[in-house]
């Protein structure tokens, strides 16, 4: 019986982990944000305005973590603020990840 | 046989005729017109202030994001301004795009001189402006913003056109202010203003064509030009406005232009902090703080300068608050819809009409009353420019 619901519990953390990457609604919700919102600053297309250029070009030379480091933190000194009041840490790995394989377009379904 | 032939080319000719709108009745003017930027689409929409209606669109217009227009000097052509360095000479009355070039690779917006002969566009990438013939689009003067040892260009922010066909504009990395003299457009004179403080974002020009206010995100204050005296130089205003507190995040850079002046008082935005600054604009002394919702974009004053109308950054962009110039308090908030980016008032301001984003409406309001007059559907809107603009200094 209580083997039973240990395997039960590590099930469900397996679980977690495999399903760790945003939901397909979420996802939706993050091309948004980052077309529209970070768009504000880097461009709708991403290719930079007062920030700089985010694609893939751009990026490719730049450190992982540096970057999702810099999504959750900001930038002092510069235009960049943190976004870790509205992206977890997986979320900001997501983002990044998609940037630097070239970010959706919205309404597309690519992951 | 001849007479078959005849009548079929009046019939032709009068079809034509009815296609290009140009019946004698059709005749009409652009006071009361105006675009709505259809920010995803690549278009805008053609808007009627007096019947509240969408009456054309114009496509092909490319990368509307942070996308800007401003008006030939007799209010028929809107220069609309893109992100991918676009700039098109769209006619309201035609709704189509008359002259289309591609001038740089990242640009953000323009002003027309004061004679109207010249329509400058400032940039981002290749950094610096150019200025263009207004009817032709022929370019006449590029002006690289070169800084430092001169082989780095600075993004150009706050271009304004001042009296004596001159353009002030701002060097975002380079924290200058350059006034260029445009009186010969083929040789432009140039007067730079040097260490006006760290990163200015934006700048206005007051109605009057007086003074050039760059405001600065990377330290607290606004440099200010005097350009009846600008051997005085420049003098920083408002400085330590944050005194010394931990700014807040800033999601969405605010706006600066002439219409932040409202009577003697220029209302704008503070950076980091969810207030809008007062200060009197004959002493350029602050006056007053009014606490508001979030981090101001646009501060915006009613033509008659009794109210001023906020929007506001990312995640507080659901709302607009009206400030009471009177009182100098807020009297009204509003939740226009989902992300609202922009706001514009008819000609002397009994209306308002507010974009939506994600909500992919414009909502026209009572300034009054505060009541909703009407709802446009438009995709995706940003910004809404009224063809009023051609007439003031500024914009």
């Amino acid at each position: 019986m209580s083997r039973r619901f240990c395997v039960f519990l590590l099930l469900l953390v397996t679980c977690g982990f495999a399903v760790a990457g945003p939901t397909p609604e979420r996802e939706r919700e993050l091309v948004h944000l980052v077309r529209q919102d970070c768009g504000s600053c880097h461009g709708l297309t991403l290719k930079g305005g007062i920030g700089p250029s985010l694609l893939p070009e751009a990026l490719r030379d730049k450190s992982v973590d540096g970057l999702r480091y810099t999504v959750l933190m900001g930038r002092p000194g510069t235009a960049m603020p943190p976004w870790k009041a509205f992206l977890t840490d997986d979320e900001a790995a997501w983002i990044v990840h998609q940037l630097m394989i070239g970010f959706p377009q919205e309404g597309s379904v690519s992951k | 046989m001849s007479l078959r032939f005849a009548s079929l080319l009046l019939l032709t000719l009068a079809l034509l005729s009815g296609c290009a709108g140009s019946l004698p009745g059709d005749l009409r003017g652009t006071g009361d017109l105006g675009v709505v930027i259809e920010r995803a689409a690549g278009r805008v929409a053609v808007v009627d202030t007096s019947r509240r209606r969408i009456i054309s669109s114009v496509d092909g217009l490319g990368d509307l994001s942070h996308a800007s227009v401003v008006y030939s000097r007799d209010g028929r052509y809107a220069y609309v301004f893109g992100r991918d360095g676009g700039l098109s000479k769209v006619d309201l009355l035609q709704g189509l795009i008359e002259k289309r070039i591609v001038q740089a690779g990242n640009s953000i917006g323009g002003a027309v001189s004061q004679d109207g002969r010249l329509v400058a566009a400032q940039n981002y990438e290749p950094g610096g402006i150019k200025v263009f013939d207004a009817d032709t689009l022929e370019l006449l003067a590029d002006i690289p913003a070169t800084y430092g040892d001169g082989t780095r260009r600075s993004k150009v922010v706050g271009l304004a056109d001042a009296p004596g066909n001159k353009f002030v504009y701002a060097l975002f990395d380079a924290g200058e202010i350059w006034v260029a003299d445009l009186a010969n457009p083929r040789q432009p004179k140039l007067t730079k203003f040097a260490n006006i403080g760290n990163q200015p974002y934006d700048g206005l020009i007051t109605p009057n064509g007086r003074y050039y206010l760059a405001g600065l995100f990377g330290e607290d204050g606004v440099a200010l030009l005097d350009l009846w005296q600008p051997e005085k130089g420049v003098r920083r205003i408002l400085a330590n406005y944050g005194k010394g507190q931990e700014k807040l995040p800033v999601y969405k850079m605010p706006h600066l232009r002439g219409w932040s002046v409202a009577g003697h008082h220029a209302y704008l935005p503070a950076v980091g902090r969810h207030e809008v600054l007062v200060v009197d604009t004959i002493t350029w002394q602050e006056v007053g703080r009014i606490a508001v919702k979030g981090q101001p974009v646009f501060v915006m004053a009613r033509p008659d300068g009794r109210q001023v109308w906020v929007n506001f950054a990312f995640p507080d962009n659901g709302w607009v608050q009206v400030i009471d110039t009177l009182e100098q308090k807020l009297v009204q908030t509003l939740a226009p819809g989902k992300a609202v980016l922009h706001l514009e008032f008819t000609p002397r301001g009994e209306a308002v009409w507010i974009s939506a984003r994600d909500d992919n409406r414009v909502t026209v309001y009572d300034t009054a009353t505060f009541q909703k007059l009407t709802e446009l559907t438009v995709e995706s809107p940003s910004g809404i420019f009224f063809t009023a603009r051609a007439a003031r200094t500024g914009f």
